[in-house]
């Protein structure tokens, strides 16, 4: 699983490398009118175990990419392949095929449970369209599927207000899982929970992505979630991906500035505040992009190039890509703790000058 | 002590809600009331802002400012007190300002209701949006043009420019972004710092909690569990339900590479 550096050219387009890949994102667009909500961006993921997340703040796309990875939303350029196929091009059957093998999970288990219905019909519901089993059969496997997310089966015949906000969501992956996906798209699914319910929850989906053999994209802005369940990470800015990698690494030692600023900015048990990286002003108008790097206006290391040359998503180390002009003195100044803040010019701090610090 | 809290029972009925035996904030001093949802955090708020009434619930106890006694104090008197000395701000600062009036004219409002003149609200509202790390500019704007992160920061501004001796501030970064958040705390410590501000900060992220509070109390089911120095009780928790909350904490996993 990566994310590709597509460049100007669509490298996946000959499509042979879609052959063993479960999902693969190629130079997707979105646009909403003049917003460029997506620009240019490649993922890939293979058939599960595996989740790879999306990071990234409010207005990053993560959660547009999410979106049209499921067909949910219309792409202005670009081609997301499921299982190999285009999923543009699906139609009868085998869209209702996607539809079931592809599964999505909210952040608010609210909006997709109905008030009026009970957990064990909510559940068959899935089933019954997608015509996987009948009204008796399917009720017996709702049963099943909440002792499989760890709830008595006896909630089936309970009402939305009579859970916890955990155990809606709870009942939300059942629904997802009932029609056996091969991939999951989860959307901020614990951002609206207790910290102990999301705890829960984030060891309910270890466990079942072992057990189903799942897929995920998984879409947060905590840094900790990804950490604890993708292997792999995209960090995303104004649409585009600004860092991927394996997930530790890209954690341990970021090799753009943001993912460095991200993470510094994260509030951590027993970490002062002191070593922070912060940001000035807000993310810039993705309707209106400011030329150059997207990121220069805030960055703290932008030089003139950056505010010049669209950095390309490139290879900076063993499985990292960075969209950045100065990847490697970032990578070379960083350490897994959010230590010291990066030198403000590259004549102050020559590559390599400070070594990586041990993780904390 | 600037807020004292002593004895504070809030009911919907027959049901408790908040049963806080103690809970004081001094000068300069920022005390985070943290715990899960429907634990009593913001309820408490409401009694102390002298709004519970309004959502249908009963308060009995003593809340002090500064000696006086704030539940004995009648409505007319209470509107005094309420967003001039003790100031609140909430999740949503959207929900703050009202979207079709500029945001000077709303701080304008606020700060003329509490008896400044035109020209005194002008100059006080252009130095607290300054204290903010805001521009005064940004008041000619509709809320819709400005982030979140920035509206919580004028509604701060607000609370400043009528020098607010308490600040409530509900889950204020819940809805924000780790950046943005990261600048909201940064203005709520240098209230403290500069201003000498008190600040009760009610929140459910004990990472945060942990990073900005001189003082924590953990709150269960209307109750406080567990209260001291937020270094000591998120170290050395003397509560096990203060320690299960610290251990649903997720943590950043990271390795140094090679």
């Amino acid at each position: 699983m990566t994310a590709a550096a597509g460049g100007r050219q669509v490298s996946a387009a000959a499509g042979g490398q879609g052959g063993t890949l479960l999902l693969d994102i190629s130079e997707l667009a979105v646009r909403f009118g003049p917003v460029r909500a997506v620009d240019g961006v490649s993922l890939q993921l293979p058939p599960g175990p595996c989740g790879l997340g999306l990071v990234g703040e409010s207005g990053s796309g993560k959660t547009t990419i999410g979106r049209a990875a499921l067909r949910l939303v219309p792409t202005s350029a670009g081609i997301v392949r499921f299982a190999g196929k285009d999923i543009a091009g699906l139609r009868g059957r085998a869209l209702q095929d996607y539809r079931r093998a592809a599964q999505i999970v909210f952040q608010d288990p609210d909006g997709v449970l109905d008030p009026r219905m009970r957990m064990g019909t909510t559940i068959a519901e899935a089933l019954v369209a997608h015509r996987m089993a009948g009204r008796r059969a399917a009720a017996e496997q709702a049963r099943d599927l909440l002792a499989e997310v760890g709830l008595d089966p006896a909630f089936a015949a309970r009402y939305p207000h009579q859970l916890s906000g955990g155990q809606r969501q709870r009942v939300s992956i059942a629904r997802a899982l009932s029609v056996r996906p091969r991939l999951l798209v989860l959307d901020e699914p614990t951002s609206a929970l207790d910290v102990r319910a999301q705890a829960a929850i984030l060891a309910l989906v270890g466990r079942l992505r072992a057990q189903r053999n799942l897929a995920y994209l998984l879409i947060t802005h905590n840094l900790a979630i990804v950490s604890e369940l993708c292997e792999q990470t995209a960090v995303l800015y104004l649409g585009r991906v600004a860092e991927s990698g394996p997930t530790g690494a890209l954690l341990g030692r970021p090799a753009h500035p943001y993912t460095r600023a991200l993470r510094s900015a994260v509030p951590e048990l027993g970490n002062s505040p002191a070593a922070r990286v912060v940001l000035p002003g807000e993310p810039p108008d993705a309707a209106n992009p400011p030329p150059g790097c997207v990121f220069h206006p805030r960055c703290p290391l932008a030089v003139d190039r950056c505010r010049a040359e669209v950095p390309v998503l490139r290879p900076v180390a063993a499985g990292r890509l960075a969209a950045c002009h100065r990847a490697e003195e970032v990578l070379a100044t960083s350490s897994a703790s959010p230590g010291p803040a990066p030198a403000s010019t590259a004549e102050d701090s020559p590559p390599g000058s400070t070594a990586a610090a041990p993780p904390a | 002590m600037r807020l004292a809290i002593t004895g504070l029972q809030v009911s919907f009925g027959a049901r408790r809600v908040v049963d806080v035996d103690e809970l004081h904030v001094g000068a300069a001093e920022i005390v985070g009331l943290a715990g899960e949802s429907g634990s009593g955090k913001s309820m408490t708020t409401l009694a102390v802002l002298g709004l519970a009434h309004t959502v249908g619930a009963t308060v009995r106890g003593s809340i002090t400012l500064d000696g006086t006694e704030l539940t004995e104090l009648s409505q007319r008197e209470l509107r005094e007190v309420r967003g001039r000395r003790i100031a609140a701000i909430f999740q949503s600062p959207a929900t703050a300002f009202s979207p079709v009036f500029r945001l000077g004219s709303v701080v304008h409002r606020a700060l003329r209701l509490h008896g400044m003149s035109r020209s005194e609200a002008t100059e006080a509202a252009s130095r607290a949006m300054r204290q903010v790390l805001l521009s005064p500019g940004l008041l000619d704007r509709y809320p819709s043009q400005l982030s979140g992160g920035q509206l919580q920061r004028v509604a701060i501004a607000i609370a400043l420019a009528l020098r607010a001796e308490v600040l409530l501030a509900d889950e204020p970064t819940s809805a924000l972004d780790v950046t943005v958040q990261a600048e909201v705390l940064e203005v709520l410590r240098e209230l403290r710092d500069r201003d000498g501000m008190s600040v009760l900060f009610i929140s459910h992220d004990l990472a945060v909690v942990a990073e900005l509070c001189d003082r924590v109390a953990i709150m269960r089911e209307g109750r406080i569990v567990e209260q001291g120095p937020a270094t000591r009780v998120l170290s050395a928790p003397a509560d096990p339900y203060t320690a299960d909350l610290l251990a649903a904490v997720p943590v950043i996993r990271a390795e140094a590479g090679p």
